[in-house]
């Protein structure tokens, strides 16, 4: 089993929804239930799967790959089919494989119009082959095809069932993340070229960029900030995201926040800084310059909002700006804190996804003026609402605050070489994020949840959480509390692994 | 005076071009003498196509490099590839044209004598290693497809196409011709290889030699229709049937490019200064006025030739470079061998699509594809294939042809190859929002006239489909088997 396990998992895990997809592409398409097993189904097999990795992962070697599997691929030019899971991709690739199942759970009486169960369903199984993989790739190339997979599903998620301006968000959302990856693969074929020996192994790169001019690696690094920054995104490349959330169906809304967004960050940990230090240590500063606008840009932008999942979009890019924030001070803690914001922000972000599309789907709109009185009208829900807020606002005790605090008290002493003063500065600015995160969420929670129903909705009786739901939520719940008080059970897979992505820093600093 | 030496013939390498020359005979033959088997005609045509590639592939097998006449005809990787390329796509072109030629009461068995007459063209242009060989190949592709354009003789549009496309044609053909005179005139010889010789040496920064270049490359920049000589190529592709659009689009373009990459990196190698510059403001240009002007096109065929427009950009990148060193010019060549054949597959398969969602709407409007997603999802998902396949999106097709041509380009690790691939991956951006659009056509806008009846499939449409979306989806999953052939598509006795 362990055999089996060692040579076929990540494989497994990464193909499992295209044989799903691909059952599913001979059923014809009256089938909705048949449908619908499938993609639960083959969804399951995947996150059975990725327990199993977990639970025969050696926790002690964190730091190290394991699970390798190292086939040639494409021989013409060097580039291997390598995949490997280590303690920062675990979480990742944990958090995916469970939002993928409570997405098809959640899709099971809420398919948006125009329906069409077979070629939605298609969809989200493709895009969680895209998600798996570029978690476990270890070839830039590989990693790059599975970055750019995830793309065409979810333009057609946002475009085909996605509400009013469906069409510009979708295609807008397309162009800015085609623009970063066309920068980012010039950047990595520059990579293969000048390292010492030509390899597209993200294993072995590490050690063979030494000798690269200090002119070129800043320039590679910037095609890969291009590349993963407009993923995340960071300000001011965030304005797709905003238009792309709140057009998308509510399950779309769901994985954008929870996984795609994580492409962005992870790349940054996984592929940009262990490979240029160098670079890195000269970016961060301006890395951690737009986090920190973020933070404050999409905490004013939440304020402003009048669509509750708007406001919501616009707090991703706050959340984002904390773990980049925590990304951009190269300190072992920052790094922690970052994977641990990543899974913290899929958990909770996701779940306000989910009720808001709820929400939307009882009263017919989001705009905040005129909700009200949930609490009163569907009380379940409303306290949902409020418990997620809670844990978006960063409350000690759920999982939002080991995301947003550790990567603040990072930034008081960012990595040798970066400048203590500025960055001490950040840390005042994000902290005062905080409180207007706190501002936002309650004001929102205050205009939704509490007060008395509104006399428009007078007689409409409002369903309170049904059953699905309850499926689809629980396991988020329980999460955010889980990790809130036990952040070990991130911490403590993240902790090596980050150790390794730093090592070729450390190396810098010593040599 | 040389007294005449009888050729020495090798029938084995001659094999494809002596059964495409059979199979025209026997086309001629059934189509004057039996007025009843004129369904025949497509699978006779078909089959000889079929039947030519086998050789192709003996000849591969052996892997013995052939030269004949002097030098001036040879059958090494490069042209076994390439033929094999003309072949498939001839194949597909023929699938493609079975029911529009049968069923538009057009006449038939000349149709497809004259597509195998260009096909044989094709065939021989890849072999042609001499430039009267090269002219002679380059007319006899030429001529039949002039008519072809045409071949719609009761509509204004389709005649305009093939008199436009004719008369810029022959023009081009007439500064081509100015331009090898003048070579020939400096270097005394017409084979290729003894040019190259000849201008390694202190030729290369002869002026006049440098006009001659130009001059030469600038016919066969007609052919692949890149700016600023791409202004047949609208309306011809717009007027002419759609199967001989496609054939345009594919095989003719691959054609002129076989000639320019046999005439710089054989004959005209040692002249950088004289062609490297040229390409750079051809590929650069080629590929943004392309995108930028297909942006604008309400038009799917239409879309599609300033489409391939762009695209000849792309692929005419890499000679910019070719120079730099022996390394650069094995991978541009490998690089234009490798995206010829995506091409060709993405291309001709986006063109089966468009035909048949023709045979239903009878329009080729972009607004006639809204709401195709419902009454015919499964030639939706191939187009949505075809277009991103085109778009560069991994895991179709496209994405490993433009990364062979980013690390061509990023090879030689100079300025111009950089500022060009930064070029190639902006205008992929502007690209990929055309072929958004069609897509958002497709599956996001409604049914202009409600008719959602489904869309039938012929036999032969369905074949054409199956293969080109095979290919392409391979290709994408699997770009090693087509890297290999790039990489198998080397020059007879070249360094």
């Amino acid at each position: 089993m362990e055999d089996l396990l060692d040579s076929w998992g990540p494989t497994a895990a990464v193909f499992l929804p295209v044989v799903g997809a691909a059952l599913m592409l001979v059923v014809p398409k009256a089938q909705e239930q048949l449908h619908k097993t499938i993609a639960l189904v083959s969804s399951l097999a995947v996150f059975g799967v990725l327990i199993a990795i977990a639970g025969y992962f050696d926790y002690a070697q964190g730091g190290t790959l394991q699970y390798v599997v190292d086939q040639s691929w494409i021989e013409a030019i060097n580039v291997r089919y390598i995949l490997g899971i280590d303690g920062i991709s675990l979480p990742l690739l944990l958090l995916t494989g469970l939002i993928v199942p409570l997405c098809v759970i959640y899709s099971w009486n809420h398919l948006p119009e125009p329906r069409n169960a077979k070629a939605f369903l298609i969809l989200v199984l493709i895009l969680e082959t895209g998600m798996v993989g570029t978690f476990v790739a270890q070839d830039l190339i590989l990693f790059f095809v599975f970055f750019e997979i995830v793309l065409l599903p979810m333009y057609f998620m946002i475009g085909v069932w996605g509400g009013e301006q469906r069409q510009y968000a979708a295609i807008k959302f397309f162009l800015f993340t085609l623009f970063g990856s066309a920068l980012m693969i010039v950047s990595f074929l520059a990579l293969y070229f000048l390292a010492s020996e030509p390899t597209f192994d993200i294993r072995a790169l590490p050690e063979l960029t030494g000798d690269i001019s200090r002119t070129a690696q800043l320039l590679v690094f910037g095609g890969m900030f291009m590349g993963f920054g407009i993923k995340v995104p960071m300000f001011p490349f965030h304005t797709w995201l905003p238009d792309a959330h709140t057009q998308a169906p509510t399950v779309g809304s769901v994985i954008l926040a929870a996984v795609l967004l994580k492409l962005g960050t992870y790349g940054f940990v996984r592929v940009a800084i262990p490979i240029l230090p160098e670079a890195a240590i000269e970016w961060a500063p301006w890395i951690g310059l737009l986090a920190v606008i973020g933070i404050i840009y999409g905490a004013l932008g939440c304020l402003a909002q009048t669509d509750m999942k708007r406001l919501i979009a616009f707090s991703s890019v706050a959340h984002m700006g904390y773990t980049m924030l925590g990304i951009s001070t190269l300190t072992s803690f920052g790094l922690n804190a970052a994977v641990m914001g990543m899974v913290a922000h899929g958990l909770i972000t996701g779940m306000l996804f989910f009720v808001a599309g709820s929400v939307k789907e009882r009263y017919h709109t989001l705009e905040i003026s005129r909700l009200g009185g949930l609490l009163l009208s569907a009380p379940r829900m409303g306290w949902i609402l409020g418990f997620c807020s809670m844990a978006s606002l960063g409350l000690p005790g759920l999982a939002g605050f080991w995301g947003e605090f550790p990567a603040i008290l990072a930034s008081y002493q960012p990595a040798d070489g970066l400048s203590v003063e500025l960055f001490r500065t950040y840390m005042v600015i994000a902290a005062i994020g905080t409180v207007f995160a706190a501002g936002y969420l309650l004001w929102l929670l205050q205009r939704t949840a509490f007060g008395t129903v509104k006399e428009e909705w007078k007689g409409h009786p409002i369903r309170d959480v049904e059953w699905p739901e309850w499926i689809a939520w629980t396991p988020l719940l329980v999460l955010i509390v889980a990790i809130g008080v036990y952040p070990n059970l991130v911490f403590g897979i993240t902790d090596s692994g980050v150790g390794n992505a730093l090592a070729p820093l450390a190396q810098l600093a010593g040599g | 005076m040389v007294d005449f030496v009888t050729p020495n013939i090798d029938y084995h390498a001659f094999a494809p071009e002596i059964i495409l020359l059979s199979t025209l005979v026997v086309l001629l033959l059934v189509d004057v003498f039996s007025e009843r088997s004129q369904a025949l005609l497509p699978t006779i045509a078909g089959l000889g196509l079929l039947a030519a590639t086998v050789p192709v592939l003996t000849l591969a097998v052996d892997g013995a490099d052939r030269t004949m006449f002097g030098g001036a005809y040879a059958v090494d990787g490069f042209s076994l590839a390439m033929k094999a390329l003309f072949l498939v796509s001839g194949y597909v072109v023929v699938l493609l044209s079975t029911n529009y030629v049968a069923e538009g009461d057009y006449y038939e068995g000349e149709y497809y004598f004259l597509l195998l007459s260009s096909l044989l063209g094709m065939t021989v242009m890849a072999s042609a290693r001499d430039l009267v060989t090269i002219f002679v190949a380059l007319e006899l592709l030429s001529i039949p497809a002039y008519m072809l354009a045409a071949w719609r003789k009761r509509d204004a549009k389709s005649n305009e196409a093939g008199l436009k496309y004719y008369l810029m044609g022959v023009f081009a053909s007439a500064i081509m011709l100015y331009g090898m005179s003048l070579i020939f005139g400096v270097t005394g010889t017409t084979i290729l290889a003894e040019i190259g010789a000849a201008i390694q040496g202190s030729l290369a920064t002869e002026p006049i030699v440098s006009l001659g270049i130009v001059f030469v490359i600038v016919g066969f920049a007609f052919k692949v229709s890149a700016v600023p000589f791409h202004t047949w190529a609208p309306d011809t592709y717009e007027g002419a049937p759609t199967p001989v659009t496609a054939f345009l689009s594919v095989a003719s373009k691959a054609a002129g490019f076989v000639a320019i990459l046999q005439l710089v990196v054989v004959a005209f190698y040692g002249a950088t200064d004289a062609y490297q510059p040229m390409f750079f403001g051809l590929a650069a240009l080629t590929m943004t006025v392309g995108n930028l002007i297909a942006l604008r096109q309400t038009n799917v065929v239409r879309l599609f030739a300033y489409s391939s427009v762009a695209q000849a950009g792309y692929m005419i990148a890499p000679l910019a470079v070719a120079g730099e060193s022996l390394g650069s010019r094995d991978q541009a060549i490998s690089a234009i061998v490798v995206y010829l054949v995506v091409y060709a597959a993405m291309n001709l398969g986006a063109f089966a699509i468009i035909i048949t969602v023709a045979r239903k709407t009878r329009s080729a409007e972009l607004d006639s594809y809204g709401g195709l997603f419902q009454y015919a999802p499964g030639l939706t998902v191939l187009m949505t294939v075809f277009l991103f396949a085109l778009a560069g999106i991994p895991p179709l097709g496209g994405w490993f042809a433009k990364f062979v041509i980013f690390r061509a380009l990023v090879t030689p690790g100079t300025g111009a190859g950089y500022v060009l691939a930064v070029l190639v991956g902006v205008n992929s951006v502007i690209a990929l929002f055309y072929y958004a659009r069609i897509a958002q056509s497709m599956w996001m806008q409604p049914v202009p006239d409600g008719d959602t009846t489904p869309v039938r499939v012929p036999q032969a449409l369905a074949a054409a489909l199956a293969i080109t979306a095979i290919v392409t989806l391979v290709l994408g999953v699997a770009p090693g088997l087509v890297g290999d052939l790039g990489d198998m598509a080397d020059f007879v006795a070249l360094p």
